[in-house]
């Protein structure tokens, strides 16, 4: 590829080019790197007015806990401020939210890829618009039935309401995923003698799991980033992972606390890392399908 | 496909969608016109020696049997709607009349809650969409003249502001440029003014938003761009190096348009995303100086005594904003099927 004349550049655009790069590269990853470094150091550390190679070298770490690393926001996050149910609640969610969204959305999107009316268009559209409902405008709708009902504050409550409103993003991605599968495949199997169902379930669903996969990796993102439903509906209790470290912030002014979010805010991040180590591809994929076809 | 099969396949997600999210609009609608009951208060009048005194008490009783009578409270009609906190129709004729010029009068509204969030929100929109597609467009420049072994960790890093949990990703930034914080004293000491703070300040809470913005959606405009440029025809380009086009010939005139279809697919997603901006004003604790309609509905629904009503009017206000700014896409869309269908 790079050996084609057109991509031939002058040393010097290549040099801004790649200068840019670097540039951006920093800006993108040197606040991760930063965060995670500094959760291991102390607050008068991490938050030096003084000297900011202090938290790198951490002299008031040294003086406090004796060690040039501490865990001490770590254990008071997971240990003292029981940060390990938000997680396991925020496990139980993502998992749920996950499976139910893709099921329903594997259904519908096939139902939209193969039926060539009207009706989809408008299916689509309106999708499309309950795409861009900001996600708060719904929560004031769901309080004052919720309450009224006692739905408010569980789990499944939270898991049924980011598996609708991840429903509009889902149907469009596995619709337009389902369309490029060929046709001939499940028809060829429906005039064997198979019902509709009967072709989907044993032609289509045997080579649908690449499209399948990457949309669910977005299910994943948009459940376990969600802060607004899960702050609003859930109780103390059942809180998950973001809504608990926006919790931390709360109590900020006592010293050591911001330590906690720290740590809180650095555990939630290392899944995304590791999401993002094993399926870049699928992310980069899915990412740019909906925009080839669009 | 059979009309009554297809309605059996998307039964699920359907019924899903209709009743979180197109009943909930419903109900912010309703909600929007009902105001929460008033507490009952009787008169009541106590005797002793020196005489009797008439005095008000709220009565209990009476104002949970008129709760649990009509749950969704009294119907005020409009009157939410126009109230100080949302259209504030009868404070800005005030002002029409006393303000001094334009200047002082777009001041004074600015100062009224909902259309202080609108112009936020509407500042954050039209500034970090536009923003964001250029950054992202010339990051996929860049990392498509590196060596293709490089990409992969060229991407990896690139992605990771956008993949970041909102919330978590903004309070990173907001860490470092508190005044304590590495960028924030770097700053304090570029400006020479050792007390500057960014949380004090409306303009720098402001850019500090839209700085977080281009930061967190650049790495999906640069993906969807590197994308594209992987199918630009090669054929062409070659075709116009020998007609003498010189490179920034090539991409203004070849490369450009071959993206133009992605840049619109790219603003539709944005804009609908920025309008929506919520979480960082969050993170940055900056309801003070940058309200959002997404930040003032929560502010609202956060709130102790909870203020359903108003969160509701404003929701809706909200809603009918995101119609407006999708309905060109909606008519274009409409038109383009038509075209094919008919």
């Amino acid at each position: 590829m790079t050996a084609n004349v057109a991509d031939r550049r002058s040393l010097p655009l290549q040099a801004v080019l790649v200068g840019f790069l670097i540039v951006w590269i920093i800006v993108a990853a040197f606040p991760f790197l930063w965060t995670l470094w500094g959760s291991f150091k102390v607050e008068g550390d991490f938050f030096s007015k003084a000297d900011w190679t202090n938290a790198l070298t951490g002299p008031m770490t040294r003086t406090e806990t004796g060690g040039a690393f501490t865990g001490r926001g770590y254990q008071g996050a997971w240990v003292t401020n029981e940060f390990w149910r938000a997680g396991l609640n925020t496990l139980i969610v993502v998992v749920s939210v996950v499976t139910i969204s893709l099921t329903f959305g594997t259904l519908g999107g096939y139902a939209l890829a193969r039926s060539g009316y009207r009706y989809v268009f408008w299916v689509l559209i309106v999708a499309l618009v309950f795409r861009a409902m900001p996600h708060v405008t719904l929560v004031s709708g769901y309080l004052l039935p919720f309450f009224q009902w006692n739905l408010w504050g569980h789990l499944p409550t939270a898991i049924i309401v980011l598996v609708a409103i991840n429903q509009p993003f889902t149907l469009w991605m596995l619709t337009s995923f389902f369309q490029n599968i060929p046709k001939d495949l499940d028809e060829s199997a429906m005039v064997d003698g198979c019902s509709r169902f009967q072709a989907f379930r044993l032609v289509i669903i045997p080579v649908m799991w690449p499209g399948v996969i990457t949309t669910g990796l977005f299910s994943f993102l948009l459940a376990y980033n969600d802060f607004a439903v899960t702050a609003m509906l859930l109780n103390q209790e059942n809180q998950t992972m973001v809504p608990k470290i926006a919790s931390f912030l709360g109590t900020t002014q006592t010293k050591g606390n911001v330590m906690f979010a720290v740590s809180a805010v650095v555990s939630a991040t290392a899944p995304l890392f590791l999401l993002v180590m094993f399926f870049q591809r699928q992310i980069v994929s899915g990412l740019t399908a909906g925009a080839v076809k669009g | 496909m059979k009309h009554k099969t297809f309605l059996w396949f998307i039964l699920p997600s359907a019924l899903a969608m209709l009743l979180f999210i197109a009943m909930p609009i419903v109900s912010v609608l309703l909600q929007s016109v009902f105001a929460p009951h008033e507490q009952v208060i009787r008169e009541v009048e106590n005797c002793d020696v020196f005489g009797c005194k008439k005095s008000t008490i709220v009565d209990v009783e009476a104002t949970a049997a008129l709760r649990e009578a009509a749950p969704m409270g009294r119907f005020v009609g409009t009157a939410i709607y126009t109230d100080r906190n949302h259209l504030a129709l009868s404070e800005i004729g005030t002002i029409w009349s006393s303000a001094t010029g334009a200047a002082d009068f777009f001041k004074q509204v600015l100062n009224l809650p909902f259309y202080g969030a609108l112009t936020f929100t509407l500042t954050y929109t039209a500034l970090v969409t536009p923003l964001a597609i250029l950054l992202g467009f010339s990051i996929a420049l860049a990392v498509n003249a590196i060596p293709r072994f490089l990409r992969g960790p060229a991407i990896f890093f690139s992605l990771l502001p956008m993949i970041v949990t909102p919330l978590v990703g903004a309070l990173i930034l907001f860490w470092m440029v508190d005044a304590r914080g590495i960028l924030g004293v770097a700053i304090q000491s570029l400006v020479g003014d050792p007390d500057l703070s960014v949380k004090a300040s409306t303009p720098m809470m402001w850019s500090m938003l839209i700085v977080y913005g281009v930061w967190s959606t650049a790495p999906f405009a640069f993906v969807v761009y590197y994308a594209g440029l992987q199918t630009v025809p090669q054929d062409t380009l070659e075709s116009a190096m020998i007609d003498g086009a010189t490179r920034w010939q090539r991409l203004r005139f070849v490369i450009i348009p071959h993206l133009l279809p992605l840049t619109t697919f790219l603003l539709l997603i944005k804009i609908m995303d920025n309008f929506r901006v919520f979480e960082p004003i969050v993170s940055f604790n900056a309801g003070a100086h940058a309200q959002s309609l997404s930040y003032f509905i929560y502010a609202d629904l956060s709130a102790t005594n909870r203020l359903l009503s108003s969160a509701a009017a404003t929701s809706v206000l909200t809603i009918l904003g995101v119609v407006v700014l999708l309905s060109p896409v909606i008519v274009h869309t409409w038109k383009s099927f038509g075209r094919t269908a008919s």
